[in-house]
């Protein structure tokens, strides 16, 4: 007799059937009945209409009974909610029931019932619960908390169980201790602001002492709040460290995990000649050699850990390169990983037995996996100096296989190879051109054009060999074209003589019969070049370059500390930050290591870098992103980049930007909804003169009689720095659109066409909502006006200042950047009036700390003239109070993504001598209140 | 939405039809727009917990690992259809193992008593009586300072066996050399002990004991201080300590392969021999021992003789195993024989690698031995029993 049977199919007449065997006398029966039911349940069939009749079952002294209608009620609850009632009478009874079991079945049954009508009945049983003289009932309703806190958490808050919940902190059983503190942890992890695991000395100890007698399960919570805790001084972490460590024993790779994340964040804070930081040192290494003889799954993580842990401090694992030998039958996300960590252990003294490996795996089966190590060898060479040579000849040993893959990643590689020492190992050039022919793929192609371009003046064919790629040019790839482009110019300086007709073929190429932008530009500022003055030519494109740096695949070191912080956790295993791809309404607090701060001095300790450039900087060209000077040295190749293996998902799980940084709490407040990762498209041959972007035109208009308002245009891009083209511009809100009004002018001597614009990922998701229309070619001492709309679904990523914005623009010359500071007052909705209701709690909810005063000097106006000229650019006055002859205004704004702030401005009318007005800002991102502040000033000033 | 934020309910088997590629090389974490999918593959069954917010993943992993464990305990098998025969059971001990995400009982023992694992007999019992196989005690190790072990434990025969099992991985390379080698080693126990017995177990030799795991049983500070493992045991079957001998300290290899493998670059034929004997195995005799290798893609059939044993060759997975049973000195068992190849493809670019499994009872190969066991607390005499076992595990012999 088994449960199978309950999965045989629905006939029509089921439902019916069981209705009726629900409503049987027999005991026997009904179990039998809710078990049916539950079976349906599971498979994701609807029997939501048993509801009443289940429930029914659920007054019974049978446990088994009683749990199955339990499981019944989670599940369907919340869709008959008017029935879910029905059971309330029955929880509160179980909930005072002789038997600790059936009194922590019910509290826990009730907080996975997630209708409000519930919660309510919930709170009188549940603060029983708290008190219960059983730990199993304590245990389990502080999860409850947790629970409730989900569906309503201001309900919890006035309850005051948040209060009760510190107070299972000093439980005398170390279970109940494990739950309030996970319990205690979600809640906070929702109000990252709030202070509600105020860990002090006490507090750390209580926690220490439950930490050796809890669960497993219980231990991972427990190390894991204890590594949000920083230590005042060394002592005080040397001593949580002692009584941390015999964690690293323990069998459940989460909780050794778990010890790890402590260990490395309070090391730390240790002096390194402190005699206990080398014990520590060597107490970390077995546990973590011991995780990878773990299950495939659990390697997995610990290896992503690994490689953090292997970047912050490499001698810690530096003896134990043999553990990361890839065995042939792992599976290839752990091989591939193993990898990784190898290379980056690999010294001096171990580089013999890497190569050999390496060259061996080179051998295998799995395609990814040889290439990945072939490129391994590669990366070797130019990590380790001294095994450069070695790695060379183990890469032409491969090339002799003549398997077709591996012969091009040996070239792809060999080629970073000569970027790192050049001069050195040319001699090989001749065994890697007997095996152009077989070269298919495009990475490998140009990899191998750009050889013999650098290398012209020692190929005495160079010129065939080009040749040949130039037959199938416009077959090839864009990189492969690129770089043949690049080869032949450089093939040109150094031998002007014979390949005059070859450069022309190609500059003809490249810019008459092609339709990518790249390639065009490309051609055409060679051509210009060449045309001009060919030995600037020869400078440009011959110059040295510098060399590429010897870890390019390094994690950036104030990204590897945030990370450090989060070992164990799924930020640990993507390799960035949670705020970059945790989503929804959790807010997201950045995390840091410990600075040192010793009882005794010592003298070095962490630095934190200076955030950023210094705000007020109006106009700054952009050098790094995207470097077209760089690109025309063609150092496009890049050097070879490793990434996870992960499979990456649409979220915002996209290559971590340029210009650094991430997503932080601001962005992380509610409401904020990650947007696809997919930028404004670049639209780079814009359509001209299309009758339909006039429209867009009409809305440029100067005159702004009910918008916000609106800063004279300011040059953004002067000529000098963009060939010829100045941009200035300013930024409008009108009915609910934002637009940024610019004026191009063309003070070149040339026409300039195809236009476009792109925004770098900011802090509100400013993005182009239409692409930069500019109708026909700007002429010499020409002037366009055009209004650009914008919306605020664009890629988020926290920018310094925060109101930062980074623009590219294109013409058919060149690329420039520039980045400008927009006005917040832009982004404040028209929507923004809060309810006075509202607006007293939300004030009284927003903590004190982030409240921020400001004075507004010199401002002669009487309250009524502020509220209305505030009103225009949407700050909306809520109420308006008179004190002891000042006027006291209660305003309230919302931003784009939702944020709310709220204002207190304090006017004094009819006072000439005294003008200045104050002004206090609450909002739970407190970063924007100095901007907001800003807008006030400007606004009100203007 | 509910917001159950580790979801193992959601333990639907996904079987064949996901298989993007061969089910072993699926990552374990895998991001969708919403959730994460944290996934463990045991018995060709995935087990997913979907997860919405940041939490550790070995938390989950483990977690998971344990339900199957459990699963295992309670069916004596972990398939695909006793998980559909016991579908009701399967939700009970889930809905006891996890409450919300939070983790409330893992411990064998507890569950047991919570949830009374399904027996023909308790089955048949069941039906007659009504009763139900849900306990309605609270189970009395749930919150004991001994959490893992019940109170009121009674037998006539009391014993207490342990079991040392050694596990060598290796890599030798072509000519036979190490490249890599370590032992993980673990000791489980099986004590039936009545009441509340305090063991301690002590090595000769407990300095090769520098890595180790411990059940949460044993206790630390004693380990640290005088190298004794003093606990109080659960009651059954338990693992007491996992260790590793890591590749730093030297490990005797106890076989060795000899192979000649070569494909001819002209003609269709390929040679093939490998020859399997004993290296140091402290006079011990090596049994069950299987050769497994993956043969290249190039390879259209194998026409080998053994001289012990017996041997198979599937021509479409390339699989060549060989089951040879015991070593004999003596006479050494060998497999050779020709390759038919592909006619006219090249040599394959690969080298199979050899997998060997074996097993040798009465060693631990570390060298690691039990001095004595003691037992305080209770009145009785037990009975005790140590049995040492050294077993291949990733055993590879690259050629």
């Amino acid at each position: 007799m088994t449960d199978s049977k309950y999965f045989t199919t629905t006939k029509k007449g089921e439902i019916f059937e069981l209705k009726a065997e629900l409503n049987s006398d027999k005991k026997e029966k009904k179990k039998e009945a809710v078990k049916k039911v539950i079976a349906s349940m599971t498979v994701g069939k609807d029997v939501s209409a048993l509801f009443p009749d289940v429930v029914n079952c659920m007054q019974t002294d049978n446990l088994e009974l009683k749990k199955l209608v339990y499981l019944y009620l989670m599940n369907y609850a919340k869709s008959q909610p008017d029935m879910a009632i029905m059971a309330v009478n029955t929880f509160v009874k179980d909930c005072e029931d002789p038997n600790p079991l059936i009194r922590a079945l019910a509290v826990r049954t009730m907080g996975c019932i997630r209708v409000d009508k519930i919660t309510e009945y919930l709170c009188e049983p549940l603060r029983k619960c708290l008190k219960d003289e059983d730990p199993y009932v304590r245990k389990t309703a502080a999860v409850c908390v947790a629970k409730l806190h989900d569906i309503n958490a201001q309900l919890v808050e006035d309850q005051g169980f948040l209060d009760t919940l510190k107070d299972l902190i000093s439980d005398s059983n170390p279970m109940v201790v494990a739950n309030a503190v996970a319990a205690l942890s979600e809640i906070a992890e929702s109000h990252p602001s709030s202070n509600l695991l105020d860990l002090n000395p006490q507090s750390i100890n209580k926690l220490l002492t439950a930490l050796n007698e809890c669960t497993e399960w219980g231990q991972i919570f427990i190390l894991d709040c204890l590594a949000n805790y920083t230590p005042k001084d060394d002592r005080e972490a040397q001593s949580i460290c002692e009584r941390v460590t015999p964690r690293l024993s323990h069998a459940n790779s989460a909780v050794v995990l778990s010890a790890v994340k402590v260990l490395m964040k309070f090391m730390e804070m240790l002096s390194k000649d402190l005699d206990y930081y080398g014990t520590l040192l060597k107490k970390l290494a077995p546990p973590l050699v011991t995780l990878l003889s773990a299950e495939p799954e659990l390697q997995y993580v610990a290896l992503r850990n690994i490689n953090l842990i292997v970047q912050k401090r490499p001698e810690i694992l530096k003896h134990e390169m043999k553990v990361f030998f890839v065995k042939y039958n792992d599976p290839i996300y752990v091989k591939l990983e193993k990898l990784d960590i190898m290379i980056r252990l690999a010294s001096q003294a171990n580089i013999a037995q890497v190569l050999a490996e390496l060259k061996e795996y080179a051998t295998e089966v799995d395609v990814d996996f040889v290439r990945k190590a072939v490129r391994a060898i590669g990366r070797c060479a130019i990590k380790v100096e001294q095994s450069a040579e070695r790695c060379v000849s183990t890469l032409l040993d491969l090339i002799q296989t003549k398997v077709n893959y591996v012969v091009q990643e040996a070239i792809v590689v060999i080629k970073d190879i000569f970027r790192k020492y050049p001069n050195k190992y040319e001699s090989v050039i001749a065994t890697l051109c007997e095996n152009l022919d077989s070269l298919d793929e495009p990475e490998a192609r140009a990899a191998m054009i750009w050889i013999v371009g650098e290398y012209a003046e020692r190929i005495d064919n160079a010129d065939e060999l080009l040749e040949s790629f130039l037959e199938g040019f416009h077959d090839e790839s864009t990189q492969v074209q690129l770089q043949l482009l690049t080869a032949i110019v450089k093939l040109f300086l150094k031998k002007p003589t014979e390949t005059q007709e070859l450069v022309q073929q190609v500059l003809s190429l490249a810019t008459q019969d092609s339709d990518n932008p790249d390639l065009r530009d490309r051609g055409y500022i060679y051509w210009r070049l060449l045309s001009t003055d060919p030995v600037a030519a020869k400078e440009v494109v011959l110059a040295e370059k510098p060399l590429i740096s010897e870890e390019t695949d390094l994690i950036e070191p104030t990204l590897l500390d945030e990370l450090i912080c989060y070992i164990g956790t799924l930020a640990s295993v993507y390799h960035k930050p949670p705020s970059a791809f945790v989503e929804g309404g959790r807010g997201v607090v950045h995390k840091s290591l410990p600075p040192r701060t010793a009882s005794s001095e010592s003298t070095e300790s962490p630095e934190t870098a200076p955030a950023g450039a210094p705000p007020g900087e109006q106009l700054d060209v952009i050098p790094t992103q995207g470097d077209l000077l760089g690109d025309l040295l063609n150092l496009d190749l890049g050097p070879p980049v490793s990434g996870p293996p992960l499979a990456t998902s649409s979220v915002q799980m996209g290559a971590v930007d340029l210009l650094g940084g991430g997503l932080d709490s601001l962005i992380g407040a509610p409401n904020f909804v990650a947007p696809p990762a997919a930028t404004v498209p670049a639209n780079l041959g814009a359509p001209m003169g299309s009758g339909l972007s006039d429209l867009f035109d009409l809305t440029s208009g100067v005159g702004t009689l009910s918008g916000s308002y609106v800063a004279p245009k300011a040059v953004w891009l002067p000529a000098m720095k963009a060939k010829g083209l100045e941009i200035s511009g300013t930024f409008t809100r009108q009915v609910g659109s934002i637009s940024m009004d610019l004026q191009l002018t063309n003070k070149a001597l040339q026409v300039m066409t195809d236009f476009a614009i792109q925004f770098n990922r900011n802090s509100f998701g400013l993005a182009p909502a239409a692409p930069l229309q500019v109708h026909a070619p700007l002429s010499p001492n020409q002037t366009v006006e055009i209004s650009l709309p914008l919306n605020t679904v664009g890629s988020v990523m926290k920018m310094e200042p925060l109101n930062n914005l980074q623009v590219a623009v294109k013409n058919n010359i060149d690329v420039f950047y520039f980045s400008t500071l927009y006005p917040l007052h832009i982004l404040f909705v028209e929507d923004g009036k809060m309810d006075r209701q509202m607006f007293l709690a939300t004030w009284k909810d927003i903590p004190n700390e982030n409240e921020a005063q400001f004075q507004i000097r010199d401002c002669p106006l009487n309250a009524e003239a502020v509220s209305s000229r505030l009103q225009s650019s949407n700050i909306f006055t809520v109420a308006k109070r008179n004190v002891e002859g000042q006027d006291m205004l209660y305003q309230s704004l919302k931003l784009t993504n939702g944020i709310w702030v709220l204002a207190e401005l304090r006017v004094q009318p009819g006072n000439p001598s005294f003008t200045d007005l104050e002004l206090s800002l609450k909002c739970r991102a407190p970063e924007v209140s100095q901007h907001v502040y800003q807008a006030y000033e400007t606004i009100l000033k203007n | 939405m509910g917001c159950r934020r580790r979801d193992p309910l959601s333990c639907r088997m996904l079987r064949g039809e996901e298989r993007a590629t061969e089910a072993e090389n699926v990552p374990p974490v895998i991001p969708t727009p919403h959730h994460y999918l944290l996934s463990v593959y045991r018995h060709k069954i995935f087990f997913v917990a979907v997860v919405q917010t940041e939490v550790p993943p070995l938390f989950v992993i483990e977690f998971l690992h344990r339900v199957v464990d459990t699963f295992q305990d309670y069916f004596g098998v972990c398939s695909e259809p006793v998980i559909k025969d016991n579908v009701v059971v399967v939700y009970e001990v889930l809905e006891e193992m996890l409450d919300n995400g939070f983790p409330l009982a893992t411990e064998s023992n507890i569950l047991k008593e919570l949830i009374k694992p399904p027996t023909i007999l308790r089955t048949v019992v069941n039906t007659i009586t009504g009763s139900t196989n849900v306990g309605d005690q609270l189970p009395t190790g749930q919150l004991s300072v001994v959490p893992w072990r019940r109170t009121g434990v009674k037998y006539t025969n009391n014993e207490a066996y342990f079991d040392v099992i050694e596990e060598i991985d290796a890599i030798i390379d072509k000519s036979g050399s190490t490249i890599t080698a370590e032992i993980q080693g673990v000791i489980d126990a099986c004590v039936k002990l009545t009441g509340m017995p305090d063991l301690t177990l002590s090595f000769m030799n407990p300095r090769l004991l520098d890595d180790v795991s411990f059940h949460p049983c044993v206790r630390f500070k004693r380990w640290e201080s005088e190298r004794i493992l003093s606990f109080i045991p659960p009651d059954g079957n338990f693992r007491l300590l996992s260790y590793h001998v890591s590749a730093q300290n030297l490990v005797a290899i106890p076989v060795y392969v000899k192979h000649s493998i070569s494909f001819r670059d002209s003609s269709s034929l390929g040679r093939f021999e490998i020859t399997v004997g004993p290296k140091q195995t402290m006079g011990k005799t090596i049994e069950g021992v299987t050769v497994t290798s993956q043969m290249p893609k190039g390879v259209l059939n194998m026409s080998l003789t053994p001289s012990q044993g017996t041997h198979t060759f599937d021509p479409v997975t390339k699989m060549l195993s060989w089951d040879v049973g015991k070593i004999n000195p003596q006479k050494l068992p060998s497999l050779k024989g020709t390759m038919s190849l592909q006619a006219g493809a090249s040599k394959p670019d690969e080298n199979p690698t050899i997998n060997l499994q074996f097993k040798i009872q009465q060693l631990a190969i570390s060298g690691l031995k039990v001095n004595r066991l003691d037992m305080y607390g209770e009145k009785y005499k037990p009975f005790k029993g140590i049995k040492y076992m050294t077993k291949a595990g990733k055993f590879q012999v690259r050629t």
